[in-house]
């Protein structure tokens, strides 16, 4: 029972991670019907940045986040800009392809400029365990956790009660309707990207405190993947909800199933995926569909 | 289109060969490619083999994403199901390579149909996405069946024979190559202009109206899996006994997406785009090797090269499909059309 909860525990807080992440997906899926294939690496860049504003600048923790975010901000409108722009109204394919070759690029500059070396994160916050009494979170995952939930929470409400937030609803829900009340569309999709991209930074460093930093790092953003297809690639609740189901599975998986079968952990949300796609396609609190010639 | 150029019949406009012209240059080409492996060195041929199996991957692929709109990452995967078919069977049963080259596509069309039946449901998005955890299950399959796959340590398989003839050299072995070159790729041009190959563009282009008129998505999609794997599988399977190796690492997610890539640089939907973009994406980073041999000597640069292919790739892709989305196949079209109507090219 004790192994139980811990794993259940740890799960919830890597679930608030992947919540985060799939939060800035379901953005631009919302926003631009685009799947962001380089999320993952989002998350590299940022939590790069971040590392490398703590080494070298020697300034507090605080601004390091203030400037990595303000850069993951200027990163997603430039990206929108020059590759995800000309872009609309192609195939899905290309829309695929595109993504994913940003996320080449975007991983061998970050190999060019940082090397392969693996590194892992300073000291920056007290590292003090969580005792819960039942079970033990470690101070990274501790951390991660409020991140997270505060990323969380913090989009959830831009989303749901600013002006821009209503903007930007009004454009997934129909783009047309929302340029005749005069929505500008263009600054909607390129804020999203800076959104999205600001929330996979906040990932990027808190799972960068956990797990150290590489440029393949992000291999971690395709994990988002069953997260989204499980809460629906268009709801905001789903990603959450998605992150924490996700997280915890993932946990128990690799607490019960990888002494039998090793490395069974990293692939359970996958299997978990297929049998989403085949039982209910939209996830669970997405939108269905429906297809007229 | 080119003055005087017209059919009298559908069979003429359907013809794999247009023109005698074209049969000529054709027939001249074919003897080029079999007496080039006596005028190059083994580095070249390396090469030639690469692109070859390449080929004949990308058209597979191509017949599954660029005809009949099925966007697949896990192509890699079913080239891995492919060439462990091959080895198994080689080592294990002691069955000579040329069997193994069909039962190896059978296995990966096998597996192809597995992992096309979710698309009857879902498409696009979703089933890009179906295919990547497809993908991630066949690599851990590969990399913790040890009792089959030899997990990490990998097959080794010994060189293809033929009545005590060895190939064993780049040379030897590219006339396998080749041979399965021309053979995927006539079968792919004329599946194009049958039947099946219309109903796959029909599907493509919409696949609703499709079945309105008839056509039956579910056989004609699985179909379009089948082939599409058939195809890799007999990549795979080429690939094993080229390197005498196999293992999980040699078949991730990122050969799937540089198939992706070839055939988008090459040209969706093309048969010849596929050649063309095989080609391309294998000579590129070749190339670069060659462009940068130079900053090597410079130690501080000597970790820029593997990055350096990884950017050139992203780049590539997003250029192409900015500037280029119908590809290389698209852009030599255009050429030729400009020198053909030169100087009227209105």
């Amino acid at each position: 029972m004790d192994i139980f909860l811990q794993l259940m525990v740890s799960g919830i807080a890597v679930g608030g991670v992947y919540a985060l992440i799939a939060l800035g997906f379901v953005l631009i899926y919302k926003a631009t019907s685009v799947i962001n294939f380089a999320t993952g690496e989002f998350m590299m860049v940022g939590a790069y940045i971040c590392l490398t504003l703590l080494t070298y600048l020697k300034i507090p923790f605080a601004f390091v986040l203030v400037f990595t975010l303000a850069f993951a901000f200027m990163m997603g409108i430039v990206i929108e800009r020059l590759i995800l722009r000309p872009l609309i109204g192609e195939p899905i394919i290309s829309v695929i392809m595109v993504t994913i070759g940003l996320s080449s690029i975007l991983k061998g500059l970050a190999h060019m400029i940082w090397t392969a070396d693996f590194r892992s994160f300073p000291e920056i916050l007290p590292a003090e365990p969580w005792n819960l009494g039942f079970a033990i979170v470690p101070s990274a995952l501790k951390w991660g956790f409020i991140f997270a939930i505060i990323g969380v929470i913090v989009f959830t409400v831009i989303f749901k009660y600013t002006r821009l937030g209503i903007a930007m609803r009004a454009n997934a829900s129909d783009q047309q309707v929302a340029q005749s009340m005069g929505i500008n569309t263009k600054i909607i999709f390129a804020l999203s990207w800076s959104f999205a991209a600001c929330a996979a930074a906040i990932g990027g460093i808190v799972i960068g405190n956990i797990s150290g930093i590489h440029p393949n790092l992000g291999h971690v953003g395709l994990m988002v993947l069953p997260v989204v297809i499980l809460g629906g690639l268009d709801s905001i609740g789903g990603a959450i909800v998605g992150g924490f189901i996700i997280g915890i599975l993932e946990n128990l998986a690799g607490g019960y199933i990888d002494p039998i079968l090793p490395g069974f952990k990293e692939i359970a949300p996958f299997i978990v995926l297929v049998f989403i796609l085949m039982i209910r396609p939209y996830g669970l609190f997405g939108k269905k569909i429906i297809e007229r010639v | 289109m080119r003055c005087g150029d017209f059919k009298d019949t559908y069979i003429r406009d359907e013809a794999i060969f247009q023109s005698v012209f074209v049969k000529v240059w054709l027939a001249l080409f074919l003897v080029f490619l079999l007496i080039f492996p006596f005028l190059v060195n083994e580095y070249v041929l390396y090469i030639a083999n690469l692109i070859g199996i390449a080929i004949i991957g990308a058209h597979g692929l191509n017949l599954l994403t660029g005809f009949t709109g099925q966007i697949s990452l896990g192509h890699a995967a079913f080239m891995g199901v492919g060439a462990y078919t091959s080895a198994i069977l080689i080592t294990r049963v002691g069955i000579p390579f040329w069997w193994t080259v069909p039962m190896a596509g059978i296995m990966s069309a096998f597996a192809g149909v597995i992992i096309g039946i979710p698309s009857l449901r879902i498409k696009g998005l979703y089933l890009a996405i179906a295919t990547i955890a497809a993908q991630f299950i066949f690599e851990y399959v590969f990399m913790t069946w040890e009792s089959m796959t030899h997990g990490i340590r990998g097959i080794n398989v010994p060189d293809p024979e033929l009545f005590g003839f060895q190939f064993d050299t780049e040379q030897k072995f590219y006339f396998i190559t080749l041979f399965f070159v021309i053979i995927g790729t006539l079968y792919a041009r004329n599946l194009i202009r049958s039947r099946v190959g219309r109903a796959f563009i029909a599907i493509r282009d919409r696949d609703l109206a499709a079945e309105l008129m008839g056509i039956n998505l579910f056989r004609y999609k699985l179909t379009s899996f089948a082939v599409s794997s058939f195809y890799a599988g007999v990549a795979g399977s080429l690939w094993v006994s080229f390197m005498n190796i196999v293992t999980p690492e040699h078949f991730p997610l990122t050969l799937s997406i540089e198939y992706l890539a070839m055939i988008i640089v090459g040209g969706l939907g093309s048969v010849i785009g596929s050649i063309y973009g095989a080609m391309f994406m294998v000579l590129v980073p070749e190339l670069l090797k060659f462009g940068t041999e130079f900053i090597k000597n410079i130690p501080a640069f000597q970790h820029i090269f593997a990055p350096l292919r990884e950017v050139v790739f992203g780049a590539l892709i997003v250029f192409f499909l900015i500037f280029e989305p119908r590809g290389l196949a698209e852009m030599w079209r255009r050429i030729k059309n400009f020198f053909l109507l030169w100087p009227f090219s209105y």
